[in-house]
């Protein structure tokens, strides 16, 4: 099914109104009474600014509002609107139209994560998988009980692990990672990042327990430094780094 | 939702090459050689037990692959094994944390230290040498 | 066996027969590499007990390293408890019985029995 649409012809009166237009193709996926995916077509137009997440509203606005999609900071900072957009996972909201250099933009739910409805997935996963590897610190004492005031760190202290606290939980690198794309019980690059990132603080004492709980058969081992996870990711985390690093650990490259 | 699928790109995924740059490339490569080369090895066990059927049954095994054929095959085997040994000690490194960058505070355009010159050096390396591996051990074969 | 433990000999295993490997092709250069595949050579290999201790030994590492580098990648394509079993056992499996095989051309030959 296929449905072609154009506002074309609704162009602001402004003398900055864009000529140019792109094909929107959405994937639409109910999986409650659909068997399989099916794209609707939209043409619209669209300005040097214009991000995905704008087609896919203007989408919603003028043609079909039951499109489902997740969003809600506009800008790359709560991860809810991560998607497939022309084969690759991205933030709708921190992807322009201009930048794919296309005359199409396709945009699907992202892999390796259960299919709500249309661009909307289920993170439970993710949750649980981060969940697991305790991302919390970890120690005898706290703040509240301690003499000190609150556990003083350096700025170089900081540095070993704030890349990793960037993570919005935005799922794109689970979405690249190949392991995931077959591996159901694979714990993912996300939750590996930050195990890292709390192994990495030195307000925490909690290292020997996460290296036992990665230390599985689906587990760290099953990453192979493919490094799609850290092309992907939006906020500069690169979990890949934190991988192989956390993984320098139990190999002894690391104490 | 216990049955719902779970939307994995599957084998095809995992597979697929493309859109992440050569370090995806090399983990592809990885995997194709090293399944070649353990059904290398396996057929290179089973071919060298006919010696023990004496002069005979080695010669036999010498006339399937004592060809050209062999020897392509054989060449490729040499192709494999020089990448996927070089390309193995890059990523035990990488793997070990050792030339992946150090952590710092992320700067938009936020590129990743991991995937940096070194280790695609390596990759690149990795495919190169088991050219010119391959090159040589054709040109040994087919030089007699 | 902890999964870093088998990892580290996964690794362990390909940077010793990365080194013992070199040696067994190189030894294909010594001669011409028709001649050195020729029948009396190449049982003059095997009767030469250091060369044929070094094959023994690349025979061990190899199947280690190859069949334990498919359980991973049989693991990573399909999960489940019976399967995974079956997956580890069966690698296991395959692994002595090719060591086994090889093992017994080396000996057999290395001992005259040709």
């Amino acid at each position: 099914m296929s449905q072609v649409s154009s506002i074309a012809e609704q162009q602001a009166s402004t003398t900055l109104s864009s000529s140019k237009s792109v094909t929107l193709r959405i994937a639409r996926f109910n999986p409650e009474h659909d068997s399989e995916r099916k794209f609707m077509e939209f043409t619209i137009p669209f300005e040097k600014w214009t991000t995905v997440l704008d087609i896919i509203l203007e989408v919603k606005k003028h043609f079909d509002h039951s499109v489902a999609v997740r969003y809600s900071c506009r800008q790359a900072t709560c991860g809810s609107c991560g998607m497939i957009i022309n084969g690759k996972p991205r933030l709708a909201c921190f992807t322009k139209i201009s930048e794919l250099d296309s005359d199409v933009v396709t945009v699907e739910p992202m892999n390796n994560f259960p299919i709500i409805r249309d661009l909307a997935v289920r993170f439970e996963r993710l949750f649980d998988s981060h969940h697991k590897i305790k991302p919390y610190l970890i120690r005898d004492d706290s703040e509240i009980i301690s003499n000190e005031k609150e556990f003083l760190q350096s700025p170089k202290e900081v540095e070993q692990y704030i890349q990793f606290a960037n993570c919005i939980k935005c799922g794109l690198c689970n979405s690249a990672c190949p392991t995931m794309a077959t591996d159901s019980s694979f714990v993912g690059p996300q939750a590996l990042a930050q195990a890292y990132r709390y192994v990495a603080d030195s307000r925490d004492k909690g290292k020997d327990s996460r290296l036992k709980i990665i230390d599985e058969s689906h587990g760290i081992w099953r990453c192979h430094f493919a490094g799609s996870c850290s092309q992907v990711c939006p906020k500069g985390v690169d979990p890949a780094m934190g991988i192989q690093l956390l993984r320098g650990y139990l190999l002894g490259f690391r104490s | 939702m216990e049955h719902q699928d779970e939307n994995k790109e599957g084998i095809g995924g995992m597979i697929n090459p493309r859109r992440y740059g050569i370090e995806r490339v090399a983990y592809l490569l990885m995997r194709l050689s090293g399944l070649g080369l353990l059904a290398y090895f396996i057929g290179h066990i089973y071919e060298t037990s006919k010696i023990l059927q004496g002069e005979f049954g080695w010669n036999e095994v010498l006339e399937i692959t004592q060809t050209t054929e062999g020897h392509v095959l054989l060449a490729i085997v040499i192709a494999m094994c020089v990448f996927h040994t070089v390309n193995g000690i890059r990523v035990m490194l990488g793997e070990g944390g050792v030339g992946v960058g150090k952590p710092a505070r992320p700067d938009y355009p936020y590129i990743p230290a991991s995937q940096n010159a070194r280790h695609k050096m390596g990759i690149y390396s990795a495919i190169v040498l088991a050219a010119i591996a391959m090159f040589y051990g054709l040109g040994v074969m087919f030089g007699e | 066996m902890r999964e870093s433990i088998i990892m580290k000999i996964h690794y362990g295993t390909a940077l010793a027969a990365v080194a013992l490997v070199a040696v067994h092709v190189l030894m294909r250069l010594t001669q011409s590499f028709s001649e050195s595949l020729e029948y009396e050579n190449v049982i003059a290999n095997y009767q030469f007990i250091p060369y044929a201790g070094m094959l023994e030994i690349i025979l061990i590492l190899l199947s280690i390293h190859g069949f334990n580098g498919l359980r991973v990648i049989l693991l990573e394509l399909k999960q489940g408890k019976v399967y995974e079993k079956m997956v580890s056992y069966g690698c296991v499996a395959a692994m002595v019985g090719l060591i086994a095989y090889g093992s017994r051309t080396i000996i057999m030959v290395n001992m005259g029995m040709v």
